[in-house]
This record gives structure tokens, C-alpha cells and sequence, in this order.
């Protein structure tokens, strides 16, 4: 049975790491539903998120595969009761009175505005995100985008931390 | 040997120098202990060339006749001697000419440090003459690559390579180095090695792993062992026999875990998988216990999955936490180095026998020899057979040459029909079953044990697929036992063909050339044998030749090998006929 699981990766800043995370998904034909990666809270050490559904056996493989790489230091695997997640969205929507009485009653939030468009944001789950898009839609939405997924482990360990401070024993001895 | 090494490296680390970046590359290649590069000049790595014409009396350069060649024979290096092979090649066609020996060596943990030219790296990403993305295209086929682009990090990123490749479960690692980082001059700084952050070679033993393992070892009535490359790899052929001394259990080897028990030990019960021996598949579905050691379950191995092992629990000993319940549900996983946890099990076990159970096992053994072993070794038909080839030829080396196969049933053959009494004396293309690894691996193979006598068993096909490294073999006079098998068919293929599609012999046949001209033209000695009476004097003649010869025999055209799975089934549903 396939469910969603939240994939978080920590790996050194190097070249070529997304395309070396990437082929472990492409060989097991495992689709990626989201995939957000950035420098993490630690300088030098860079955090991807990545969101599938597939089924628990594929998943714990899967992890290890990604593991294994010499340059990521640690990967995680989450379900979506562990994590806080959130996307965010941009809609470029064509200016109206209608639209705007709906930004407010929305509580959406107006990047931009000039004569012929205006640019919102929300923030949320990708249903809420979805929702609003739907919403918008008769009144002529230029451009959508989403940012994919990023998620906070509500876990008290900080495990990526733990890692490291082994290791760095490690060394010292 | 080690002293002058070490000397050698004491006074280069105290003084610091300005060199080019290929002089670092030598330099580097040196303090890591290199004796033996294979490679092939080019473009873009003329600087590392032009740096190796200084150093003819510390580095062996053995040059071959294609890239593939190289790392093949950098491979059959690495497996008999313990140690990394090196191979150095151009970027764009020489470089991609190795990417299939990066996969097999992958694919069978081979350590492995590639050294590949790349364009200057203001041409990077032009579509500049001979550039390719070498780093991309070898992503899938590396346990690691990196390219460097200035000289100042040369050693760095080489250090970096050996340790990698060696450590954990070894793998080939490529360096691409652009060509100015070649010509660059810089300080040279090196230093080994032995720490990274993000990798971790030596996970941390989890006694209770080990205690769980004991207790189903000492609960267990029809246990067996199977016995993968990881011993070798991990070096552990002492502490496997002591753990099999104490524990009586019964082993059999994986294809590649062959020769890290000798032939004769009492408690060894012969090979796995498809074309294994007839006892160690048939009683698997009998076993309470399967002890993995250092092997990974390929589909070879465990027939259909579902069904193997399927009265067993699963100890899995392994280095490689992402082969625990890959293919296999392990009951008990024993991560780490089997030279480290295979001490502690035996410290737990209860002294045992399994006398009846391995006398099951002998038992089987002499229905195989009555249906197949016999007729193969010692056959009456008109022609001769691979079996009693590979019989006479380990018989005159008393059983103790290296054993270099190719792919098909030759290798089946040989493995099933050779006999060792040393580790590391089996080299074959495992996991990737690549034809046209043996000729090379084998010029590797007596380069990294020169005191060995070194044998390679190879099919009509696959001599043709690396027969231009006979040239290699000329050139460096490098004294190799070429056993060639032709029954002029891609054998193994047509053996499918027969007992699969209907003996529909599609593309199978082949219409050979004069083995013997070409033999001559590359000054190598030989003979041909078509009469079985012909056969022990003519290896007798190859053994006391002291160098190369190619000895090629005529075989029964159609023999097909058995025992066999079928693919798909089940191992105990494995077929005598
Ligand atoms: C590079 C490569 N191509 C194709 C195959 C498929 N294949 C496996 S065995 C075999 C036949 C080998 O024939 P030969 O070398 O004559 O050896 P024999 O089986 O007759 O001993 C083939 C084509 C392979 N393993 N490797």
C-alpha cells in the first residue's frame, strides 16, 4: 500500500549531490512527489526534503540507498503525523473587485499590485494551497507556483546533530 | 620493500615543494603505496604522461590495448592482491571506454582508482573535443567521483579516492582532472586519508546483534553457512575457519566467495546458486538456519526469493547496511566487518558438530558425482568436455594456480571444476557477468601476484571481445595460461537457447579465426588439442613454457551445464538433467 513519506537528507555542499539523490529514485522507477533543497541550519551542510508515496518495504531501502552515498552524511524518513509541513504558493491573478473582496475575505496575503495584475501568497498545506488556486481560477490566474514541501521533524532529538557529534568523536579517538 | 616506502614518504612529507599538478598526481600515487599503474595516453592526460617518463623506475605502467582492457586488468590486480587498482586514461572515448569495468568492479566491490583527463576547465561544458561529462555518466557506476580543477587540490582529492575505494565495502571511485590542473603549478601538501565526515566505513558493532546470532546458532539443528567475497574482502579467512572449526556448521561459497575456505575442507559442501553444487541448493529448503557471511543474495544465488530459505531463520554478517533485507528478510542483521564480528560469534557458540547433517550433505554430493561430476571429468564420448579440461589443468598446478574465468559456461565450468587451497585466487566477473573480463582481469591478476601461476579459462566469444590485450601481453611479456575453450557457440546463450526457446539457435554460432595465427602474430606459444589423449601432455607443455601461451581446445560443441535453477525457481527445484 502506497503512503506519503517525508525524506529528509543532509549531505556535504558538493557538486553533483541532487543528480546523485536523484538516480536512487530513477532506478527503483519511485516517482518524487516534491523535492525542496537548501543550505541547512548548519553552514557547509545542505538539506534536501524530498516527499514520495510508495509503499514501506521501497522506503526503508530506499533511505539506505541514499545513505550510502559517501557525501550525505544522514537520511531520514518521516510520516506525516511526525512533521510540521508546509508549502508556499504564488498566484499572479488579473485585477478585479471581485478579486480583491476574495483576498480579503481569504486573508491572502498581496505581494504586488499593479494596473493589470496582482501577485498573492499563501501559505500552507497543498490542499490549502490547491484550494485557493481553484478559488482564483474564474477571475483568470496568469501564473501558479508552488515551492514544494518543506517540513520540521516535531521530534525532541535532533538527530542530524547527534550524528555529527559522533563523528566527531570518532575522530578524536 | 615497506621500509624504503616508508622512508620514501618520511622525507617527502617534511619538505614542502612547488609542483605541477600531474607531478603531484605521480607523487600522490607513490605515497599511496602504488606499484602498478594500467592506462593509456591521450589528449588530455599527456601532462600525467609526460610526468610518468621520470618516474619509469618507481611505477610500473603497463600499457594496454583499450581503455576496457585497463580496468579490467586493474580489477583482476585489485582481487588477488588486496590492494586498489590504478588505471589512468584520456577524457571523452577513453574515459567512457572504462565505464563497463567501473560497473562490474561496482557490482563485485572491487577497489578501484580511476584517473580520467578531462578538457581545461575553461572548456568545460563547451562540447569541447573530447569532453564528456565523465562525472555524470560514472554517477551510477562510482561508489564515488569528483573532478578537480586546480592543482593545489590534487593530492587531496586522490588521498581522498584510496580511502574510499579501500574502506567499507571497497568500490571504484573516479578523479577527472582537468588538464590545466595538470600544468598548474602549486605547493604540494599531502596527507593520508582516513576520516570523513559523511561516510562511515566501520559502523559500530551492536553486541546484542551478536548475542541474538549465538543463540539461534545454538538453537540450531540443520544450520548452514554461506560464504561470500566479504571474507576475503574483510580478510577474515582465519577467523571463518575458526568459526566453522567451533561450530561444525556446513559452508558453501557464493561464486565470488570461492577460495576463502580451501577445496578440501571437510565442512565445505561446494558452491551456490544456479549452476552450483547439487547439495547446498537442494537441502535449502531443509535448512533451520542460513548463516550469511559477507554476500548479498544475488538473484543467482536465491533462485525464486520467496522460497529461499524458507523453513530458515536469516543471520545476515555484512558491512554494508544497505544489503540488510534488501533481497532477504534478515531475522538476525550482524552489521560490520566479518573479521571483527565473526571473532565475537564464535566466542558465544557452543562447541558443536552437525556430522549427520553434513553427511546429508555428502550424501547428495555423490548423487551429483554419479549424474554429473563423473561424466564431466571423466567422459567416454568422442569429444572432450570443459569439465575434465578444467579438472587436469587445476590437477598439474596441484591445485594451487589463480583461477581467472570469463563469462558463460566455461565459468561455470571452472568454478564448479577448479580447486584452491589459497584465498584470493579466484577472479571472475560476478554481478555483472561481463564476457571479455577474463583476458585482461588475467594480465592484472599475475602483474598483482607475479610469485602465482595464473590460469584463465575463456570461451570463443569472449577471447574476442578483449582479444587486442594479447597485444598487452606481447608487450610487457607478461607470462599468463590462456585456457581456451571453443566449442563455437556463444555457449551459455545457446544452451538457453536449447533447453528455453526451442534449440532456436538465433545468432549462437560462431565462424571463429585461426586462434593459432593470431596467437603467433602476438609471439605468444600454442597449441591446439582436438583428442582428449592430446590433452595432459599439451598442459603439460603450457605449464613448463615459461611464458604466455594460449592453449586452445577443441570441446563437444553442444554440452550443456548442470546441475542448473531454472530462472524463476526455486533452488531446491534445481535440475540434474
Ligand atoms: C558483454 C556481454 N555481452 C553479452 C553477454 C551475454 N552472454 C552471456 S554468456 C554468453 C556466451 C558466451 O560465449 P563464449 O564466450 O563462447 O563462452 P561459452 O559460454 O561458450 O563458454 C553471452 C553472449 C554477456 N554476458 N556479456
Amino acid at each position: 500500500m502506497n503512503k506519503e513519506y517525508i525524506i529528509t537528507a543532509f549531505s556535504e555542499n558538493k557538486v553533483g549531490l541532487l543528480n546523485q539523490i536523484t538516480t536512487v529514485f530513477i532506478c527503483r522507477d519511485i516517482n518524487i512527489d516534491s523535492l525542496t533543497t537548501s543550505e541547512s541550519s548548519i553552514p557547509g551542510i545542505h538539506k534536501f526534503t524530498i516527499i514520495v508515496h510508495t509503499d514501506p518495504e521501497k522506503i526503508e531501502k530506499l533511505v539506505k540507498q541514499i545513505e550510502k552515498k559517501v557525501d550525505v552524511l544522514k537520511a531520514f524518513v518521516f510520516t506525516p503525523d511526525e512533521v510540521v509541513q508546509q508549502e508556499i504558493a504564488l498566484y499572479k491573478v488579473n485585477r478585479s473587485q471581485s478579486v480583491e473582496k476574495l483576498v480579503r475575505e481569504q486573508h491572502v496575503r498581496i505581494l504586488e499590485i499593479c494596473d493589470e495584475y496582482i501577485v498573492l501568497e499563501k501559505t500552507g498545506h497543498k490542499e490549502e494551497t490547491q484550494a485557493l488556486f481553484e478559488l482564483l481560477k474564474p477571475y483568470g490566474v496568469q501564473q501558479f507556483v508552488r515551492s514544494g514541501q518543506i517540513a520540521i521533524i516535531k521530534s525532541k532529538r535532533e538527530l542530524l546533530n547527534e550524528y555529527l557529534k559522533e563523528r566527531e568523536e570518532t575522530l578524536k579517538a | 620493500m615497506h621500509t624504503t616506502q616508508s622512508t620514501y614518504m618520511e622525507k617527502q612529507a617534511t619538505q614542502t615543494t612547488c609542483f605541477s599538478g600531474s607531478k603531484a598526481v605521480i607523487e600522490t600515487l607513490l605515497r599511496e603505496g602504488v606499484d602498478t599503474i594500467f592506462g593509456y595516453p591521450g589528449g588530455t592526460i599527456m601532462p600525467v604522461y609526460d610526468a610518468l617518463y621520470d618516474y619509469q623506475n618507481r611505477l610500473n605502467h603497463i600499457l594496454v590495448r583499450h581503455e576496457q582492457g585497463a580496468i579490467h586488468a586493474a580489477q583482476g590486480y585489485a582481487r588477488v592482491s588486496g590492494k586498489p587498482g590504478v588505471c589512468i586514461v584520456t577524457s571523452g572515448p577513453g574515459a567512457t571506454n572504462t565505464v563497463t569495468g567501473l560497473a562490474d568492479a561496482l557490482m563485485d566491490s572491487t577497489p578501484i582508482v580511476l584517473i580520467s583527463g578531462q578538457v581545461g576547465s575553461n572548456f568545460l561544458g563547451t562540447d569541447a573535443f573530447q569532453e564528456t561529462n565523465f562525472v555524470g555518466i560514472t554517477q551510477a557506476v562510482t561508489k564515488w567521483n569528483c573532478q578537480v580543477r586546480r592543482a593545489a587540490d590534487i593530492p587531496g582529492a586522490i588521498a581522498k579516492a584510496f580511502y574510499i575505494a579501500q574502506s567499507g565495502r571497497p568500490g571504484p571511485v573516479v578523479i577527472d582532472i582537468t588538464k590545466d590542473a595538470q600544468q598548474e603549478m602549486a605547493e604540494y601538501h599531502y596527507q593520508k586519508v582516513d576520516f570523513i565526515r559523511s561516510y562511515n566505513p566501520t559502523p559500530a558493532i551492536d553486541r546484542e546483534q551478536i548475542a541474538q546470532a549465538a543463540k539461534l546458532i545454538n538453537l540450531s539443528r540443520k544450520p548452514l553457512a554461506l560464504i561470500g567475497q566479504g571474507v576475503i574482502l574483510g580478510r577474515a579467512e582465519k577467523e571463518l575457519l575458526a568459526f566453522l572449526h567451533k561450530s561444525g556448521i556446513p559452508a558453501a561459497s557464493t561464486l565470488l566467495g570461492l577460495s576463502a575456505i580451501p577445496s578440501d575442507h571437510p565442512q565445505w559442501v561446494g558452491m551456490l546458486g544456479m549452476h552450483g553444487n547439487y547439495a547446498p541448493n537442494i537441502k535449502n529448503k531443509e535448512c533451520d538456519l542460513l548463516i550469511a557471511i559477507g554476500m548479498r543474495f544475488d538473484d543467482r544465488v536465491t533462485g525464486k526469493v520467496d522460497e529461499f530459505g524458507i523453513n530458515a531463520k536469516i543471520i545476515h554478517l555484512e558491512i554494508d547496511p544497505a544489503e540488510i533485507n534488501k533481497i532477504v528478510y534478515a531475522d538476525v542483521p550482524v552489521i560490520g566487518n566479518v573479521k571483527e564480528t565473526l571473532p565475537l560469534l564464535t566466542e558465544r557458540i557452543a562447541r558443536n558438530s552437525h556430522e549427520e547433517w553434513i553427511a546429508e550433505f555428502n550424501a547428495c554430493y555423490n548423487v551429483e558425482y554419479q549424474e554429473i561430476i563423473e561424466p564431466a571429468l571423466f567422459p567416454t564420448g568422442k569429444h572432450i568436455r570443459m569439465g575434465e579440461v578444467v579438472h587436469q589443468v587445476s590437477e598439474a598446478y596441484r591445485h594451487d594456480a589463480v583461477l581467472v574465468t570469463d563469462v558463460g559456461q566455461q565459468q561455470m565450468m571452472a568454478s564448479r571444476y577448479f580447486r584452491f587451497k589459497h584465498s584470493r585466487s579466484m577472479v571472475t566477473s560476478g554481478g555483472l557477468g561481463t564476457m571479455g573480463f577474463g583476458l585482461p582481469a588475467a594480465i592484472g591478476a599475475k602483474i598483482g601476484a607475479p610469485q602465482r601461476e595464473v590460469c584463465l579459462f575463456v570461451g570463443d566469444g569472449g577471447f574476442q571481445m578483449n582479444l587486442q590485450e594479447l597485444g598487452t601481453i606481447h608487450q610487457s611479456r607478461i607470462p599468463v595460461k590462456i585456457v581456451l575453450l571453443n566449442n563455437n557457440f556463444l555457449g551459455m546463450v545457446r544452451q538457453w537457447q536449447d533447453l528455453f526457446f526451442d534449440k532456436r539457435y538465433s545468432f549462437t554460432t560462431m565462424n571463429n579465426p585461426d586462434f593459432g595465427l593470431i596467437a603467433q602474430g602476438n609471439g605468444i606459444a600454442y597449441q591446439c588439442v582436438e583428442k582428449r589423449e592430446d590433452l595432459p601432455t599439451a598442459i603439460q607443455r603450457m605449464k613448463n613454457h615459461p611464458g604466455a601461451y594460449l592453449l586452445e581446445v577443441r570441446v563437444e560443441a553442444e554440452e550443456n551445464v548442470f546441475p542448473m535453477v531454472p530462472a524463476g525457481a526455486a533452488v531446491s527445484d534445481i535440475r540434474l538433467e
